[in-house]
């Protein structure tokens, strides 16, 4: 059994409406660590030192976000600036995170179709995007999985957004499990790619 | 009935004053100058206003020489004398002992007797502390090199005055005249010459542990009773004493009060003493120089004038050529070689003293006394003169020049951020400024308070704020910011006031109670003011709304928002408030504008545009469209 961290940043959470529906009940299950960065530190400043406790009780850390501007809102950005410290997260003796897995779970407007390679007003793939934290987490020796994500929330119902939280919730379940094929995983572009035993 | 004539004199040389000294400064030729010139003016040779009290007045005035020894001693540390000792014994020792033999050689040489050309030689070799200092502090050159070794030559001699006192008696033992009686007797003449040192060596001692320890407790209790004339009384009581002590066991007074200036340099009293004495260290010393200026004999200086004149070039010459050579010699840099010789090239208030003592011991004739007096005098008056040669034609010319460095840590040390009040909200300030390494000054109206925060290793002093004089001697002429942090609305105005009027430059940080202070603050030009309950009751608020469930980033960010429009509020209804019914009528429309920008950004997000975050437009533009595509 895995330890699952999930780092939740939404400076606006109480206007989301997708956001509310994926996270409901994720404090409480089991194995999963809910860490809401907005709520524990509106005026950005974060505890370096018990973040990086946080990090080395759990063994999946997953980033949970709104995809703002190509990235992660900017607690995340201060975030991995302040806790991912050389001699520690990377580096000759940073070997803290050293084995963990790692993946993005975020949030975005638009379909999987405005992000492609040639596109109207995209010229990049959210893989392409990503790339920022797939980079982050190689340099931290972590295991650098496909994203988690929920295209067109613009336009999703209360309906469709249940699904996706069933869905999302499934897929912490393996990786608490331990029944995640990392081999497979990694062929693949997104992590809803990858098969649901249901 | 006090005696009108009395009351004629004291109209007369404060007149003089303050007639001369703003001429003098604004022609530039410094305070000194300006007394020195009025002295002149009311002597007996150009208006005749003042008669037999010249002499009182002299000797009045060199009680100024104590008061700025004292005042001195309280601007110095004793480890900032251990550096010196170099200096104070080397230039010194140096200075006096070939100025001494240089001046007997020449008498010598010219015919005058032994005696009287070795007492003349030590008399003459003595310079002016109250003019050398007052100039150089004038001038703002006193932390200079120069400044700093003319301060140690001084002090040098100041000490050498007791031996030069009871070897002056000594010279009429040669066969000239009769034995001498000594005038200036005191308690222990009678002993001998080893418990005469113990006696002296012992009241030094106990003026060092009296200021210690002893004067702590009793500043505090006088200011306890909160009058502030008690205070100014024992600061002069506190040098008025050590005075008479010092004259009882025949040391000079000066360095006793000097020394016990330096006691109380630490203490946290420090700068409610200097701005006590201050004044009348300033009065006395222009009472002193005025007198000087009335002393000129211009019947001897007429009659003899080819002596005189001679004699006062030749003296100030070969003073000079000494102080020269010797700032060459200990690696003085050129400009301050000269800002030294300049200085202390001229006959000291010593020397009036000493050379009345050896005509009374019958070592000088009566006549050649009124010439030395005149030589000395007049050297004096050529002093600022001097000083405005040197400043204005020959420092220019000498290449580099020391960049005199701000007081290092011997010195005392100017904060740039002063804190008025250490309570409540100043203890807060200054934890959190030492915290980070800020150095503050601080002031205090508590002597309890004073006393307990100095325990706990704060530097508190005690103080009113509202006074220049001690905002002076805070360091408020080179301050940046004065943090006023008392819990007192009309007090704060008070400071804020006398700060403005005085010190223009300082930036004001001002804790204020509520509207109606903020509101004259504002009106005074302040602009940071900061109400004391406003920060800690949003928080709370916050608090609670977090608690109640609310986003607290979303709260911090309403809290700013409110914050920014509530200082806002406060600084347009600064103008209007005049005005009653507009003011209310404002109030109120500015109250529901506040509600209803808070009321919408909370609730109707789709139209609040201020955060970069909200989507709902988005939703109406692409949701259609991306649902489509889908």
């Amino acid at each position: 059994m895995k330890n699952i961290l999930v780092l939740f940043a939404h400076p606006a959470f109480e206007k989301s409406r997708a956001n509310k529906v994926l996270v409901n009940g994720l404090d409480s299950m089991e194995g999963v660590t809910f860490h809401d960065l907005y709520q524990v530190y509106p005026d950005m400043g974060i505890d370096r030192l018990h973040e990086q406790q946080l990090l080395e009780q759990h063994d999946v850390i997953v980033f949970h976000h709104p995809f703002f501007w190509y990235s992660g809102p900017a607690i995340l950005k201060q975030w991995q600036d302040l806790v991912l410290v050389h001699g520690w997260a990377y580096g000759h003796e940073g070997n803290a995170l050293k084995g963990k897995w790692f993946f993005n779970a975020i949030t975005t407007g638009g379909p999987k179709a405005f992000y492609q390679i040639q596109g109207q007003s995209n010229r990049f793939s959210i893989r392409q995007l990503l790339s920022p934290f797939e980079q982050t987490a190689t340099m931290c020796n972590m295991r650098y999985c496909p994203p988690f994500v929920v295209h067109g929330t613009h336009s999703l119902n209360e309906n469709d957004m249940t699904m996706y939280r069933q869905i999302y919730n499934d897929y912490l379940m393996l990786f608490r499990d331990d029944k995640i094929d990392l081999t497979l995983l990694s062929k693949m572009d997104y992590l809803n790619e990858y098969p649901l035993s249901k | 009935m006090t005696d009108p004539s009395f009351i004629f004199q004291i109209f007369v040389y404060l007149s003089a004053a303050v007639l001369s000294v703003p001429l003098a400064k604004r022609l530039g030729l410094g305070s000194v100058l300006g007394y020195l010139l009025a002295g002149v003016l009311i002597g007996p040779h150009v208006l005749s206003f003042v008669g037999d009290v010249e002499q009182n007045a002299m000797h009045v005035g060199e009680f100024g020489v104590v008061m700025m020894l004292f005042l001195v001693g309280l601007e110095l540390r004793p480890s900032m004398i251990w550096r010196l000792r170099k200096a104070i014994i080397g230039m010194g020792g140096l200075q006096l002992g070939l100025s001494a033999t240089l001046i007997t050689g020449i008498l010598v040489f010219s015919g005058a007797s032994l005696q009287t050309s070795i007492a003349s030689g030590f008399i003459l070799a003595l310079s002016s502390t109250a003019i050398a200092l007052q100039m150089l502090k004038e001038k703002n050159r006193l932390q200079s090199d120069g400044g700093q070794n003319s301060f140690s030559v001084l002090l040098f001699q100041d000490i050498a005055v007791i031996p030069i006192l009871a070897f002056l008696p000594l010279l009429s033992a040669f066969p000239a005249t009769e034995p001498a009686s000594v005038p200036v007797s005191n308690l222990i003449d009678a002993l001998p010459f080893w418990s005469q040192t113990l006696v002296v060596l012992t009241v030094v001692v106990i003026i060092i542990f009296a200021g210690r320890y002893g004067m702590t407790p009793v500043f505090r209790l006088i200011a306890r009773t909160r009058l502030r004339e008690l205070f100014t009384a024992v600061s002069l009581l506190l040098v008025v004493g050590i005075t008479l002590v010092m004259t009882l066991v025949g040391l000079s007074p000066a360095l006793g009060t000097f020394i016990a200036g330096v006691v109380l340099a630490q203490n946290e009293y420090r700068h409610e003493l200097e701005s006590e004495i201050e004044p009348f260290k300033g009065l006395l010393l222009g009472l002193f120089f005025i007198a000087v200026g009335v002393s000129i004999d211009f019947n001897l200086i007429s009659t003899k004038a080819d002596l005189i004149i001679g004699a006062v070039v030749a003296y100030v010459f070969i003073k000079f050529l000494v102080l020269f050579g010797i700032g060459r010699v200990f690696g003085m840099c050129l400009d301050n070689t000269f800002l030294f010789s300049f200085a202390l090239a001229q006959g000291g208030e010593f020397a009036f003293v000493l050379t009345s003592f050896a005509t009374h011991s019958l070592v000088l004739s009566p006549e050649y006394a009124d010439i030395l007096n005149a030589v000395v005098a007049l050297s004096m008056t050529a002093t600022p003169v001097l000083m405005l040669i040197n400043e204005r034609f020959i420092r220019p010319n000498c290449g580099t020049l020391e960049i005199v460095e701000p007081p290092t840590n011997d010195i005392d040390i100017t904060h740039p951020v002063i804190i008025a009040g250490f309570g409540k909200v100043g203890s807060i300030i200054g934890r959190f400024l030492r915290a980070n390494g800020q150095k503050a000054t601080y002031l205090d109206i508590d002597p309890d308070n004073v006393d307990l925060l100095r325990k706990m290793g704060f530097k508190v002093f005690y103080g009113d704020a509202s006074r220049a004089d001690l905002l002076i001697a805070s360091g408020a002429q080179t301050a940046q910011i004065l943090v006023i942090a008392v819990d007192n609305p009309d007090k704060t105005i008070e400071i804020a006031s006398t700060a403005r009027k005085h010190f223009p430059h300082l930036k004001i940080i001002a804790r204020t109670n509520g509207w109606t202070d903020s509101h004259e603050l504002i009106d005074m030009g302040i602009d940071d003011v900061y109400r004391e309950t406003l920060d800690t009751s949003l928080r709370m608020a916050s608090d609670v709304l977090v608690k109640m469930g609310h986003r607290s980033f979303q709260v911090l960010n309403a809290r700013k928002m409110f914050r920014k429009h509530d200082e806002q509020y406060l600084r347009e209804m600064t103008g209007l408030r005049h005005d009653k019914d507009q003011f209310i009528r404002e109030a109120k429309q500015r109250i529901k504008a506040l509600e209803q920008i808070l009321i919408r950004e909370k609730e109707d997000i789709g139209k609040d545009k201020d955060l970069g975050w909200d989507v709902t437009s988005m939703v109406e533009e692409f949701g259609q469209h991306s649902k489509e595509d889908n």
